[in-house]
This record gives structure tokens, C-alpha cells and sequence, in this order.
């Protein structure tokens, strides 16, 4: 069954990051080879790019499942950027055994 | 050659009449320092708590756990709307009064009365007791000398604050010139709210020190920019716009050149999809007029405003209109919590959510660096190899900090009645 809106049907493949929170999908980027990272990235990157239209039509108030979904696809995009973009491993570089963890955020 | 001018002294540091010599940081590795802190510092000071989004309606509370200041306080909006505190401890036996699984974890809720889960005493939201249960079989017992032991609270722009010295002076008084020069900032209309928690093994001076100087910016977070543009950063260096200090309180006043970049190959792609990065939204909500206390300088390139009201709260307030608070709670002289939390206003649509995420989750990616450091500085202060540290100009807030520690260290010993000396009977 789909999880995303129709025009996002490619990237049915990648709903398993479809987290609503943020621990989680932090937790999944460090669970994942950098091969991991960059398919996901390869795949949705280019639709975030195209569809600024898309979201900004998307009100948060009474937001579908499947953009609900969508959303939380695309916070994973934002959490995985750092590795693929700048780090080019899971992990922030100098972080050691430092952590940060969220103890509460709006959904959305 | 300074790129924003320095006051007419030559430096921050002079110009707030601060020594310039090395600094010792005896104040951060020492268990005896810690214990006087929390007399001297903890138990005298403001000290905010949280927001009053967290008591939306009459009979709201939570809980804060203040191990520095050897105490947990209960906050609550009583039933005539106001805000008050109290030691979370029930006047029977000591049981903290309200926790949920956890007693050492912080809690929140809603509630009419409060109800000791030992013995079922109830007292109102004003404090008072007004059930013992058997309650004849104490002695001569009178229920109004048992209410809540209060805790002086107040709040400034919608910040809770609680002290307690009975003595203290008013909050408002205490936030001072800094603290008047940003009330009128729309706090209020940025509700959406993101909080993190960390446990540092530092002292808690250290992560303000690394909060409030960006001396370290362009060197540890180097690969957080790109590689040309991170080039350019450390040639340039770092210096503030604008320093400025109000008794025990301090402030940095910085610029921003990435909210919005001058030039779009500076940032990361995700940065130029989203328009967005750790300064927020390029495109911020309008706020009207900001308050006259900030961007001091009046620099067009302003970024953000970083105050520490002492001892432990900073308020961060970026150019794109949100804000951010930072939190160093003492667990002991060489750990702390660390507590933040972001506030926007509540996005319209899911790009704008997007775009808030990615401030969000920068300021993670920066802070997990900032955090690991801190565990490195406190082992080697430590190891007692070196004892004097020079810091510069840009870091006078830092000398400004220890400074003041050490002031309400020596004023609370100078307080306390002499020990009595014991003389020997022999000889």
C-alpha cells in the first residue's frame, strides 16, 4: 500500500524513513553505510529540489498521512545531507561518544 | 588590523576594566570550588526554570530538578492564574511530592491538588495542606503550619525564574540594562518548540566559555562550511561586532553573512534548496521593530545576539527572527546537563517546517562537536600540567565569567560566621 503522496511514488522504496522523530532518524543515519546514505540521498534530493511549490501547498493543519509521511521522509533527507554533503561518514567528525538528544519536538 | 572597531581602550578586555593576564582554571577542577558554588551561586541566584508555555492553563506544573542547588522545585500556575514555586517535598517524612516512575526524572501535568503517593497528604496549588490522612493520630498537629515550603518565583518576558535567597532583589531589577534592552521581543509568538538534553563531562563553566566566544568557530566546525568558504573564515578569523557587560550578565553581538549568503556556492546544496542553515530561515517572519538592546552596533551585517544571564542561562536571538536558550545544570564539579531548546514560530506549511528542521538539526551537528571538546579540556585542566591560561580579547567573556564566580565565591565565605578556632587545653 502507498505511504506517499502519488507524484512521490519512486521513492516508495526509501518509506523506512518515514520517522516522525528526529532520534530516530539521527539513530538510522548512523545505522547505515555510506552507500545507504547516498542511494536515499541520490533518489530524493532531486524531488525536494522540484517540489518547493509542492510543500509550500502543504498546510500542517489537518496534513494528510501521505504528507505526513513525505515530510518525515524528507527530515530524514535534511538529517542525511551532512554525511553525503559535507562528512562523508555516518558520523559527525571529532563527536566521539558526545550526544545530543532530542526530548521534544512538534509532530510536525 | 580589527575588521569592526574595538572601543577606544584597544580592546574589550580593557575597556570593561578586566585584567589581561593568564587565567587560572583552578574554578573548574575542584571538588571543594563546586560545593561552594552551589551556596554561593545556586542557592542566590535567578534562575529560569522554564517558560510559561509549559503552565498553559490554572493548574499546570512541572517539575526541575536543580541538583546544584541541592533542591527540586515544584512550578505551577495556581488557580488564580499565578505563578508559583515550591520544594518538591512533602512536609510529612521528605518524600519528594511529585514524580512519576522515576523520582530523579522531571515530570509535568495538570491537576487540581497535589498528593504525597506515601501517605496521600493533599495540599492546594497554593501550598496550603489541606488533608492528612488518620489525622487524628498525630499530636496537636495544626495543618496551616504545614503547607509547601515556597520558593521565591517570578517571571520576565514570559521566563519562569525561581531563587532561593529570601533576600533576593527583584528579577526584573536583576536582568539589568541587558536584560531591559530586549523586553518587548515577541517570546510569546514562538511557540514552536524543539529541546535537546546532553550529559557533559565538563564543568559547567567551560560550556559556556565555548558558547560565548566564536574564537573556535572557524577552526573546529571548518568542515561545516564549504571548502573554499571555510578557507576564507579561518584567513579572516573571528571577531564580534559588539561586547557588552551588565554586572553578572554579558553579551556577544555577532555577525551573519549565511542568513542569506552573499553568494549561494558558499553553502551546501540542502542549504540552497531550503534556504536555510544554522542562522534558520533565510527568510524569517516579519516581527516589526526589534527591541533597541540588540545588534548593538547596529551593524548591517548582524547575525546574532548571545546573553548569558548569570549564571546559567543564555538567550541566543538570530537576525531571522527565532531564538534559542541554552541550559548548564551542575550534576558536580566536572559534569553538567546540558539543556537547550529552539523556538520558531509555528510554521504555515511543510517547506517551512523543512526549513526549521534544518536549523534544528545544524545546530545538533555543531553542538556534538562543541560537546566532545569539552570532555577534553576538563581531563587535561585536570592533569594540573599547566595552570594559567591566556585568553584573548575575544574571549573576555570568558574572563568576565570566572571572574564573577569567583566574586560570589568570596562573598558568600566572607558572609559565613568564622569558624570557631579550637584552642588546645595542653601546654
Amino acid at each position: 500500500m502507498a505511504r506517499l503522496p502519488a507524484a512521490f511514488a519512486e521513492l516508495e522504496p526509501f518509506t523506512d524513513w518515514c520517522l516522525p522523530s528526529e532520534y530516530d532518524r539521527f539513530a538510522k543515519r548512523i545505522d547505515s553505510s555510506m552507500d545507504e546514505l547516498q542511494a536515499f540521498y541520490d533518489a530524493a534530493f532531486p524531488r525536494l529540489q522540484e517540489s518547493e511549490e509542492y510543500l509550500k501547498g502543504v498546510a500542517l493543519d489537518g496534513i494528510s498521512d501521505e504528507d505526513r509521511n513525505l515530510l518525515w521522509l524528507f527530515s530524514s533527507l535534511v538529517t542525511v545531507s551532512f554525511p553525503v554533503e559535507v562528512w562523508r561518514q555516518p558520523r559527525v567528525p571529532d563527536s566521539g561518544a558526545s550526544s545530543i538528544d532530542v526530548v521534544s519536538a512538534p509532530t510536525p | 588590523m580589527p575588521h569592526f572597531t574595538k572601543p577606544t581602550e584597544g580592546s574589550w578586555t580593557e575597556h570593561f576594566g578586566l585584567a589581561t593576564e593568564p587565567v587560572s582554571y583552578d574554578d573548574s577542577i575542584s571538588p571543594e570550588f563546586y560545593e561552594l558554588e552551589r551556596d554561593a551561586i545556586f542557592r542566590r541566584t535567578w534562575l529560569n526554570v522554564g517558560r510559561v508555555e509549559q503552565l498553559p492553563r490554572n493548574g499546570s506544573y512541572f517539575t526541575k530538578e536543580l541538583d546544584a542547588a541541592r533542591t527540586s522545585v515544584l512550578v505551577v500556575r495556581d488557580m488564580k492564574g499565578r505563578v508559583r514555586a515550591f520544594h518538591n517535598m512533602c512536609r510529612h517524612r521528605g518524600n519528594k511530592l511529585v514524580w512519576d516512575d522515576y523520582p530523579r526524572e522531571e515530570t509535568s501535568g495538570v491537576c487540581r491538588q497535589f498528593t504525597c503517593k506515601y501517605h496521600g497528604w493533599r495540599y492546594d496549588l497554593e501550598g496550603s495542606l489541606t488533608f492528612v490522612q488518620q489525622e487524628g493520630e498525630f499530636f496537636d498537629l495544626d495543618k496551616a503550619d504545614f503547607g509547601l515550603v515556597p520558593v521565591t518565583a517570578d517571571v520576565w518576558e514570559g521566563f519562569v525564574f525561581v531563587n532561593f535567597d529570601p533576600h533576593a532583589q527583584p528579577l526584573r531589577e536583576y536582568m539589568g540594562r541587558l536584560g531591559a534592552g530586549i523586553e518587548g521581543y515577541p517570546f510569546h509568538l514562538m511557540t514552536q518548540k524543539h529541546t535537546y538534553r546532553a550529559e557533559v563531562g565538563s564543568n559547567w563553566k567551560l560550556f559556556i566559555d565555548a558558547f560565548m566566544e566564536f574564537y573556535h568557530a572557524p577552526v573546529l566546525h571548518a568542515k561545516q562550511a564549504t571548502e573554499e568558504e571555510s578557507r576564507k573564515l579561518r584567513a579572516f578569523g573571528y571577531e564580534a561586532l559588539a561586547y557588552d557587560i551588565d554586572g553578572p550578565h554579558a553579551m556577544v553581538s555577532s555577525w551573519g553573512g549565511m542568513s542569506p549568503p552573499k553568494d549561494l556556492s558558499m553553502v551546501k546544496p540542502m542549504e540552497r534548496v531550503l534556504r536555510s542553515g544554522l542562522f534558520g530561515k533565510w527568510d524569517g517572519p516579519d516581527i516589526g521593530e526589534l527591541p533597541a538592546g540588540l545588534n548593538p552596533a547596529r551593524h548591517p551585517a548582524w547575525g546574532t545576539d548571545s546573553f548569558l544571564f548569570f549564571p546559567n542561562f543564555m538567550l541566543l536571538i538570530w537576525k531571522p527572527n527565532w531564538y534559542l536558550t541554552y541550559h548548564y545544570w551542575p550534576t558536580s564539579y566536572n559534569t553538567h546537563i546540558f539543556e537547550t531548546s529552539l523556538y520558531f514560530a509555528p510554521p504555515a506549511n511543510a517547506y517551512e517546517r523543512l526549513q526549521e528542521e534544518l536549523a534544528v538539526v545544524t545546530f545538533k551537528e555543531y553542538g556534538l562537536q562543541d560537546g566532545n571538546t569539552l570532555e577534553a579540556t576538563q581531563t587535561m585542566l585536570e592533569s594540573g600540567a599547566v595552570t594559567a591560561f591566556p585568553l584573548c580579547d575575544q574571549e573576555v567573556m570568558l574572563r568576565h565569567l570566572h571572574k564573577v564566580c569567583r566574586e560570589h565565591v568570596a562573598d558568600h565565605q566572607a558572609r559565613q560566621p568564622a569558624t570557631p578556632v579550637r584552642i588546645s587545653a595542653a601546654s
